[in-house]
């Protein structure tokens, strides 16, 4: 959602290219590039306070206290608490989990199809990628997030039909991407010699078209990560999204946002975590696509 | 001209078999997926009587090819149906609440570049300096911030602390001036990001050099030679990035009660008022669509190297 697609199959100028993306130099590359460094940092908090919040707070993210509502940040309750009375701090910390569950799952199923579709559609070229790229148009031209709004409406609320409706709408950035990688590494001489030597396709597409289009995969779903928690989250706001009492950041601003005159921390909290997230995935996927390769450096 | 008037037709055409395409999805989407629209609208606790009677108004008992060309002929004559919820025609009431949202966006996408040009061609003019830094730090946090949060913060800092401007409606001109800048900051961040890397891909050009050495002046180059040519894909990169303004919209208009068709959407949909989800989603796919137009058609202003024909 936020960021240009990575140049395509950039990685591709020679053999072993997997091997080359991910091995020493990369990560000598990644730990050397500040962007990437602070995004890392970030999401290692974030995952790491999702994971251990029931050590980091005491409280329960469910538990209702009607004594204790819209209170403000105090010592007994960090970052104050919602309109229920339940803490705040804890509903950020558990909500992590989910946001972060949510942003991954539906990145996935952009993968698991959009990928695929841009292989077909590259490596086959003809009637079946006219099709193919057809249907993306179709999709594109919903806009992401109106589709993934259309798609909640119909399919109801809930979990899985956020993950669903979220990813689906990202499916067409990773085919266009994986689809323009391998029209250019199936032009390249080594391709065409291994094809001109008698390899069979899938031996041809394995071995040598497929390692080279994964690093632009890689850096597209790191950015999209921070796409997808942010239309998720925006569900959830519209309250389309995860239901209540599930703590899930965007439906916790979009519920405090009634008591913005009262309390505004409420809303105020929620924002920042999201914001934190999708920064995160920012700085890192513009560090991955930097030191993945060198000759965008800079570019964007 | 003849070769222009020939290029806008056939571009409108192609916007045409595109929403014509949208438009059956929609239609496919809403009959297919699981879930029966008329029980939905009805209520749990509707007899089947009423179920079938509300089926029968919104012609869903009929079958569904027939269902599909009832649809598209209307369409054809600008008919999107009629509400489930109010029964307006959809058409009708689009129509009141599109000038709202096209306002909104116009004045958000203004601000966007009058703001995000200029940023970024600094950026890319100082690349490497504080200025740069600033400007980098400003696009990430354009990009990363969830829209309907910083609308909340306005809203706290300029309605409720400061008093200075209303937190929700459309009375005045005043009431635009929180969700414009609410809705343009992604947009603000965008094309200045995009700015700054077609600048810096621009600077390094041998006409550039050129320029600078017959001693223009380096404010010359950067405005006249650099950003003109510059200006081609961040031209584009406006008009695709309209559809990530457009689903913005529909957050921005929800948080300040803007009644606009995204609010109307998002009514719609909890008032399970499929007949005026289907109309809107179709609507704003046009919007979307004849706005890539009007900026592909710009480029032959833009960039001399284009000429349709």
């Amino acid at each position: 959602m936020a960021s240009p697609a990575p140049a395509p199959a950039a990685a591709a100028r020679s053999g072993g290219a997997l091997r080359r993306a991910f091995g020493g130099e990369t990560l000598k590359r990644l730990r050397r590039n500040p962007s990437a460094v602070t995004g890392v940092v970030i999401l290692l908090l974030l995952v790491l306070a999702a994971i251990f919040a029931p050590l980091l707070t005491p409280y329960d993210p469910a538990k209702q206290s009607l004594s204790d509502v819209l209170q403000h940040p105090s010592r007994a309750h960090l970052l104050g608490t919602d309109q229920l009375g339940r803490d705040l701090l804890a509903r950020i910390l558990y909500g992590g989990r989910l946001t972060l569950f949510i942003g991954a799952f539906a990145v996935a199923v952009g993968i698991v199809v959009g990928v695929p579709l841009g292989v077909v559609s590259g490596f086959y070229r003809g009637a079946t990628d006219m099709i193919i790229q057809r249907v993306m148009d179709l999709m594109l031209a919903f806009t992401s997030f109106l589709l993934a709004l259309t798609l909640v409406s119909l399919l109801g609320v809930g979990l899985t039909n956020v993950i669903v409706a979220v990813g689906i709408s990202t499916i067409p950035r990773f085919a266009r991407l994986v689809r323009s990688s391998v029209l250019t590494i199936r032009e390249i001489s080594y391709v065409e010699a291994s094809r001109a030597l008698g390899a069979a396709d899938q031996r041809v597409l394995w071995r040598h078209v497929l390692p080279n289009a994964v690093a632009p995969v890689i850096v597209q779903a790191t950015l999209s990560m921070g796409g997808t928690i942010l239309a998720a989250a925006g569900l959830g706001f519209l309250g389309l999204g995860v239901q209540p009492p599930t703590p899930e950041w965007g439906a916790m601003l979009g519920q405090g946002r009634n008591y913005i005159f009262s309390n505004p921390s409420v809303s105020t909290f929620p924002g920042i975590a999201i914001f934190l997230a999708v920064m995160g995935f920012n700085l890192l996927g513009d560090g991955l696509r930097d030191a993945l390769d060198p000759q965008l450096r800079g570019s964007r | 001209m003849s070769g222009f008037l020939g290029y806008l037709l056939q571009r409108l055409i192609g916007v045409m078999v595109t929403i014509l395409f949208v438009a059956i999805t929609i239609f496919l989407m809403v009959r297919i997926l699981p879930g029966d629209p008329a029980r939905v609208i009805a209520g749990v606790l509707a007899s089947d009587q009423d179920v079938a009677r509300i089926r029968t108004q919104l012609g869903l008992d009929q079958p569904l090819w027939t269902q599909a060309g009832i649809f598209l002929n209307d369409l054809a004559h600008g008919d999107l149906g009629t509400s489930a919820r109010t029964s307006d025609p959809v058409t009708q009431e689009i129509l009141a609440r599109l000038p709202y949202t096209a306002l909104l966006a116009v004045v958000s996408l203004a601000v966007a570049i009058a703001v995000g040009l200029p940023l970024g061609a600094l950026a890319a003019a100082r690349a490497g300096s504080l200025a740069d830094l600033a400007v980098s730090a400003l696009v990430l946090f354009g990009i990363s911030m969830p829209v309907y949060w910083l609308g909340l913060m306005l809203i706290i800092l300029f309605s409720i602390q400061l008093r200075w401007l209303p937190a929700a409606g459309a009375s005045g001109p005043l009431s635009i001036i929180l969700p414009a800048v609410t809705l343009a900051a992604f947009s603000v961040a965008f094309i200045a990001r995009i700015t700054r890397s077609s600048m810096l891909e621009v600077l390094r050009q041998d006409y550039v050099r050129t320029a600078r050495a017959k001693g223009t002046p380096a404010r010359g180059v950067l405005w006249r030679h650099a950003l003109r040519n510059a200006l081609p894909p961040i031209v584009t990169i406006i008009g695709l990035q309209f559809g990530e303004l457009l689903g913005g919209a529909i957050l921005t208009e929800t948080v300040f009660g803007w009644p606009g068709m995204g609010r109307l959407l998002v009514d719609s949909i909890f008032s399970r008022d499929y007949p005026m989800v289907q109309g809107l989603v179709i609507v704003f796919a046009l919007m979307f669509a004849l706005v890539n137009l009007a900026v592909d058609l710009l480029y032959e202003r833009i960039d001399p190297r284009v000429r349709y024909g």
